[in-house]
């Protein structure tokens, strides 16, 4: 597990990069860029799809393709981003398509990372809305300048609707696809007017998810479909423990199971190359390795938790600073503190890391649901000593990712390639990682501890708050620590919590970043995993000691917050905040703001009389700007709940003497079925640019569910999970 | 020895190891990718397959174990139940990265063809054997009482 990445990163904008993750400023400045004139030209012979500009190709059939720039993980960009061109086209939904363009960061960067391209952050939309309004609004225009100058009649005069050009004096009308050839020859207008938004027809309304039918039969292609003549299966065999390393190994038998081609050893271990899944599982199973433990992490969760608890009793490096703290908690009537903890988590997409590669003199051509094409292209490039543009990446669905596709160090396309690599290319290979690999494999949700400490003034006002924040960063020892990581803060160890929004006139924030050898990375909403628990929670440890209602207080706190105030109220009023409950029922809520997105949700958990309890319904309110598709807004803001939730029930990853002690869906439980709540999603109505709804939904939940129980039963709930059973105090 | 069975309605018959696991047999011999690898243990159904209308977890499954048995995947689903089932998929857009999704849709195809009618607890306890990561199991809920109204009328 190398953490250390060698390859430089192109000009990305630290500010980009963060803001990507946070804030306004997106699509301000718009890069657009369009498809090199010459390679338009090539596309352009009759009878071939044209493409119009690098995000819009039109084929004869009449088909519209979008070239998505994001991955489609299931977050639903496809149909997002398809819209959003189809709009400003004014197209025919039916006829619009999407497919991962190609992996050329000029073309296709997120402009929220600078000029990586990459998915992640809940920046689709955001970063987008403006680049592929004018893609559509452009490419409408030079299909209606083609039609004017075929028809010789005024382009002023023509009009489009549902994919058809037409021009009412003359009668003439025309298919996108039979003006694409002519249109794509055209010079692209530098400046064209975008659509007044409250003459969207698509935008605002449920459009069909592209991917729905292929998804429902088997047809849609992940990574672990593709086959290629000839192709080879591996399975790597990776070091029980985190930094070691392979000392020597023994091959004999597993060079003597049936169906294995080769056995190679490159930087993460020695792999087994065979003809099909089943004999390169035999046969990493028959290997025999002696591993090298000396720089190894040896420690246990239980350790390395007490490591982080002692170092929370020092101040740690500044965050936020807001007034006189100390002073203020020096005149408190009441200081209040907690402490909240948290495991490291796996995410465990469906799909385990795969990926295809086949290499030849020339290049290397890529398979994966890639996440972060133009890293994953240097970390290529860098082990095969080719430059990044020799690396092509075919980046198709990926069975679910939650962060877990998107990694600096580009470990499982890395190890595809050095296998690759070490077989000399004879051969295309997939690799595939079993659901013990993904499991024992690292790169978790990082283990946070938390203290919160507050000072309550003889009338209940909140008048100091500290909050310390221990933890390992993610980018640290990577080439993205140089513009994420400002004056020893790591943004997404803290974000959530140092932005607080609530009106609390002396307030710090402090980090400790910490050094094990546990690889880690963002995982579904990143830092407000734990910071929305540790603030939402410890508020309504706060609005019980002071005898406020939880909803009542964070109105009081937030009043020059609309957009926060906004989905608290529509949250609680949808909920029924306020009215009476039958016995062993109780409420929750929390408000959270991430990727400048905002999410409020209500918890109502039903308490048996065993202590058993389940979460029966959860109602969430949204505001993620001008909402361009509400249906998958509300399938996002789902599945953002049951993932949370399953954090929220479900135990974490531990270690013991540095190995990790789970390894399948048996010991790493996740949520099921019968452990789903019902959900309602309401959006709050809004013009603002679009912002994300991948992620946003997931941090509310857990401090809503252990609000919820807080309330009934008078216990405290600092860590996650939660317990499976509460008792109601007197 | 070659194993025999009927894979969507045609003989087959494969010469492989008798330990391979259905799964991989059909995806990597035959080459019908329809049907997911997710956990290789039988724990979260994206494997699903039909063994003589039963659902079975292909991923633990020795391909000796069927012989002489008839085998459905995703790619053989036919009839008014699983017409109605894809149907009520599609309508109530329940896929999201969807790689799970051919194991839900087999295991509910079963429910519905034993249970024409079944409440939330039924259908919860149907299927709890297929995890979705990306929590699709509301729409997955309304997707099979909806597609049971369709194969009861």
């Amino acid at each position: 597990m190398t953490e250390q990445s060698k390859i430089k990163l192109p000009q990305a904008s630290r500010r980009g990069f963060l803001q990507g993750a946070g804030a306004a400023g997106l699509g301000l400045v718009v890069g657009f860029h369009w498809m090199p004139r010459h390679a338009m030209a090539q596309k352009a012979a009759a009878g071939t799809p044209a493409m119009i500009n690098a995000f819009i190709r039109i084929a004869p059939d009449n088909t519209v393709t979008v070239l998505s720039k994001h991955l489609e993980m299931g977050q639903g960009t496809y149909t997002g981003l398809a819209t959003i061109v189809a709009e400003e086209l004014d197209a025919d939904w039916k006829q619009m398509r999407t497919e991962g363009a190609p992996a050329d960061a000029k073309l296709y960067a997120n402009l929220a990372f600078g000029t990586i391209q990459g998915t992640g952050g809940s920046t689709a939309m955001a970063n987008s809305w403006d680049q592929l309004r004018k893609a559509g609004a452009t490419a409408r225009a030079m299909l209606v300048s083609a039609a004017a100058e075929q028809w010789k009649v005024p382009a002023k005069e023509i009009t489009v609707s549902k994919g058809v050009v037409s021009h009412a004096a003359s009668g003439k009308k025309a298919t996108f696809g039979q003006l694409a050839v002519k249109a794509a020859a055209i010079t692209p207008p530098a400046d064209v007017p975008l659509k007044d938004p409250a003459k969207f027809t698509l935008i605002g309304k449920d459009v069909p998810r592209l991917d729905a039918r292929a998804k429902s039969n088997g047809t849609a292609q992940f990574s672990l479909d593709v086959k290629l003549p000839g192709m080879l299966t591996a399975l790597l065999q990776r070091a029980p423990l985190f930094g070691a390393k392979v000392k020597s190994f023994d091959a004999t038998k597993a060079k003597a199971v049936p169906g294995v081609v080769d056995v190679v050893q490159i930087s993460n271990g020695v792999a087994v190359v065979a003809k099909n899944f089943w004999a390169a599982k035999l046969g990493r199973e028959a290997l025999d390795i002696q591993w090298d433990d000396s720089a190894a992490e040896k420690r246990g969760t239980d350790e390395i938790l007490a490591e982080y608890k002692a170092l929370a009793k020092t101040p740690g490096l500044p965050a936020r600073k807001d007034g006189d703290v100390d002073a203020a908690f020096a005149k408190a009537a009441k200081i209040l503190e907690a402490t909240y903890d948290f495991p490291y988590l796996a995410h465990a997409p469906m799909e385990p890391l795969d990926c295809v590669v086949k290499l030849d003199a020339n290049g290397v051509e890529i398979w994966a649901g890639d996440q972060f094409q133009t890293i994953d292209q240097m970390n290529a490039a860098g082990v095969l000593g080719m430059k990044p543009e020799q690396v092509k990446i075919n980046t198709i669905y990926a069975g679910g990712s939650f962060g877990r596709r998107a990694t600096i160090q580009s470990d499982y396309i890395v190890e595809g390639v050095e296998i690759a690599k070490a077989i000399n290319g004879r051969a295309p290979v997939r690799l595939v990682w079993t659901r013990e690999d993904d499991i024992k494999g690292g790169r978790y949700r990082p283990m946070y501890h938390h203290v919160l400490k507050a000072g309550i003034d003889d009338k209940g006002e909140i008048i100091a708050w500290q909050h310390r924040i221990v933890g390992q960063s993610i980018v640290t020892g990577t080439p993205f620590e140089a513009f994420m990581v400002k004056d020893g803060i790591d943004h997404t160890s803290v974000e959530g919590a140092a932005n607080l929004p609530y009106a609390i006139p002396n307030m710090r924030v402090e980090l400790h970043t910490t050094k094990t050898g546990v690889p880690v990375l963002w995982w579904r909403s990143v830092g407000s995993t734990h910071t929305a628990f540790a603030t939402e929670v410890f508020l309504d440890e706060i609005a019980a000691e002071t005898k406020q209602d939880p909803l009542a207080l964070r109105r009081k706190l937030l009043t020059k917050h609309p957009r926060h105030l906004g989905v608290l109220n529509l949250a609680a009023e949808k909920a029924g905040w306020g009215k009476p409950l039958p016995a062993g029922r109780m409420r929750g809520i929390a408000v959270h703001e991430s990727f400048s997105s905002f999410v409020a949700e209500v918890a109502e958990v039903v308490l048996q009389a065993d202590g058993s309890w389940k979460v029966d319904r959860v109602v969430a309110a949204v505001d993620c700007g001008m909402p361009i598709n509400p249906n998958i807004i509300r399938a996002q803001v789902e599945s953002g709940i049951g993932y949370g939730l399953s954090a929220t029930i479900k135990p974490g990853i531990t270690m013991a003497k540095g190995a990790v002690e789970q390894s399948n869906f048996h010991d790493y439980e996740v949520l099921r079925i019968h452990e789903m709540p019902k959900v309602e999603v309401h959006i709050v109505p809004s013009t603002e640019k679009p912002t994300g709804i991948g992620e946003p939904g997931t941090p509310p939940v857990a401090p809503a569910v252990a609000n919820a129980l807080m309330s009934g039963t008078r216990m405290v709930f600092r860590a996650l999970p939660l317990p499976p059973t509460a008792t109601k105090s007197a | 020895m070659a194993t025999k069975f009927t894979l969507n309605g045609k003989a087959v018959s494969l010469n492989v190891d008798p330990d391979m696991p259905l799964l991989w047999a059909v995806r990597d011999e035959i080459g019908l990718t329809g049907s997911k690898f997710g956990c290789g243990a039988a724990q979260c159904g994206a494997c699903t397959m039909h063994v003589d209308g039963q659902p079975v977890r292909a991923c633990s499954t020795p391909i000796s174990a069927i012989e002489g048995q008839k085998v459905t995947t995703i790619e053989g689903l036919g009839g008014k139940v699983a017409q109605a089932v894809q149907a009520a998929w599609v309508k109530h857009e329940v896929a999201q990265c969807g790689y799970c999704q051919s194991g839900q849709i087999m295991s509910a195809v079963a429910l519905l063809t034993d249970n024409k009618k079944p409440n939330d607890a039924q259908i919860d306890e149907a299927m709890q054997g297929n995890i979705c990561r990306c929590a699709t199991y509301v729409r997955i809920r309304a997707a099979i009482h909806d597609a049971a109204k369709t194969v009861r009328a």
